[in-house]
């Protein structure tokens, strides 16, 4: 028989939250619940509601965006392990990006308003989680400013 | 060190294309088929070095060597058409002569990658000068432990090596991962930065080698991250392109600090190096 883990379990499992302690995860806990999407499905699409917030427990998730003359354009890819979704941790909590399931994913969601509910009754618990949203943040951000110095164009183009 | 005699390291070699492949819209590899060689003729070249392509009445141009075409010694070298010589270069078909001198500079340290892991890591046409060193490691694969391939790149169309890379993929000793920087919804791996892959990468630091080539950018952010994961800068080498002259240490062209990139590179340990790639010019 398959033991099924129950979602604190999960949570003590998945590298964002794999180091908070059993009362915070099951703080965190309560505003979840595991969900799962099929190889294309859409999990939410720009200009949207930021209602949830996610940690992919597996398979991988493109974030795309329709770019004029490219179509459908994937920006990132994130996998197993990664979060998704930062945009329901500020107002005005509305998606940037579409992403869509590439592969089959299961995730644990959160409810955003729940989580920032949690968050704000208990500021301890609230700075643990900036604490590991702040580098994945810091991370993107890096990512982009590489992505946009295009550091695969040549800068010899006009020698050898 | 230089192949011969330095007046001899100056002279062109002759050879002929035997094979040009295009890559992408504006890469080419090269099979070259060398004329009948002098007893002095060089060793052949390993994995790393490079040689100076002579394109007759245009220039000469440094390109490292992507592997050596199966059965002769000939060098296979992929060109990415950027100025007059590579375009020249690039523009060669099968038959065509072009002169060669070299091999020249460091080869990848794969003797000291004996019995240890080792993390490839490939930015854009960074591929070529470490395609020699993964054909090495695979003839030879029990030599050595984990081996993981990280290739990057803008978009998949401007990824080179497209047979390699399903080759690849379907070796089960190698892990491979390839990235770009954004794709349409048909490709099938990862999008982001190539450093992106590394945080992923089962990194074991005490018995990892890392061999990095690709923009300068990359290989700092990548070196950084794996020396976050308490890799020895000296289990990092990194392979720097300059603007390579004479290719024996003598012209000054190439200088980075203290060290000639034609002569004590391309390949350098990252301790030797880091320093010199943080100033903006030296």
């Amino acid at each position: 028989m398959v033991a099924v883990k129950n979602l604190p379990a999960l949570l003590a499992e998945h590298a964002f939250t794999q180091d908070l302690d059993a009362d915070a995860l099951a703080v965190l806990a309560g505003c979840a619940q595991n969900v799962r999407f099929r190889p294309d499905q859409s999990i939410f699409r720009e200009g949207g509601r930021a209602d949830w917030f996610y940690l992919l427990r597996r398979g991988t998730v493109a974030l795309e965006m329709p770019i004029p003359g490219r179509g459908r354009t994937t920006i990132q890819t994130i996998r197993q392990g990664d979060i998704l979704g930062v945009s329901w941790l500020f107002p005005p909590y509305r998606w940037n990006f579409d992403a869509r399931a590439v592969t089959e994913t299961g995730a644990i969601a959160f409810d955003a308003a729940c989580l920032r509910g949690k968050c704000d009754a208990d500021p301890a618990l609230g700075y643990a989680l900036m604490r590991r949203f702040a580098p994945y943040v810091s991370q993107r951000l890096q990512a982009a400013r590489l992505q946009l110095a295009d550091l695969y164009g040549d800068p010899n183009a006009a020698a050898g | 060190m230089p192949p011969r005699a330095e007046t001899g390291a100056m002279l062109p070699r002759p050879a002929r294309v035997r094979r040009a492949t295009r890559e992408t819209h504006d890469v080419v590899t090269l099979e070259l088929e060398a004329e009948p060689e002098p007893a002095d003729a060089p060793a052949a070249a390993q994995p790393g070095q490079f040689n100076m392509l002579y394109a007759f009445g245009v220039g000469e141009a440094a390109i490292s060597v992507s592997d050596i075409a199966d059965g002769t010694r000939g060098a296979v070298h992929t060109v990415r058409a950027a100025g007059a010589v590579t375009r020249a270069l690039a523009a060669l078909e099968p038959g065509m002569p072009l002169g060669v001198r070299g091999p020249f500079g460091t080869p990848w340290p794969l003797a000291a990658c004996t019995g240890r892991d080792v993390l490839v890591v490939a930015g854009g046409i960074g591929l070529a000068p470490l395609r020699g060193a993964i054909a090495a490691i695979r003839r030879e694969r029990d030599r050595y432990g984990r081996v993981t391939i990280i290739v990057g790149g803008r978009s998949p169309d401007t990824l080179i090596y497209a047979e390699d890379l399903a080759a690849w993929r379907a070796d089960s000793t190698l892990q491979v991962e390839t990235i770009v920087d954004h794709a349409g919804p048909a490709w099938r791996h990862d999008v982001g930065v190539v450093t992106d892959m590394l945080p992923r990468a089962q990194v074991d630091a005490e018995r990892t080698t890392a061999l990095l080539c690709g923009p300068e950018v990359m290989m700092r952010v990548a070196a950084d991250a794996l020396a976050d994961r308490r890799v020895p800068a000296d289990a990092i080498a990194v392979s720097l392109e300059r603007n390579m002259k004479c290719a024996i240490g003598h012209c000054g062209h190439c200088q980075l600090g203290p060290a000639f990139i034609c002569k004590d590179g391309p390949v350098l340990p990252w301790h030797r190096v880091a320093g010199l790639l943080r100033e903006g010019e030296i």
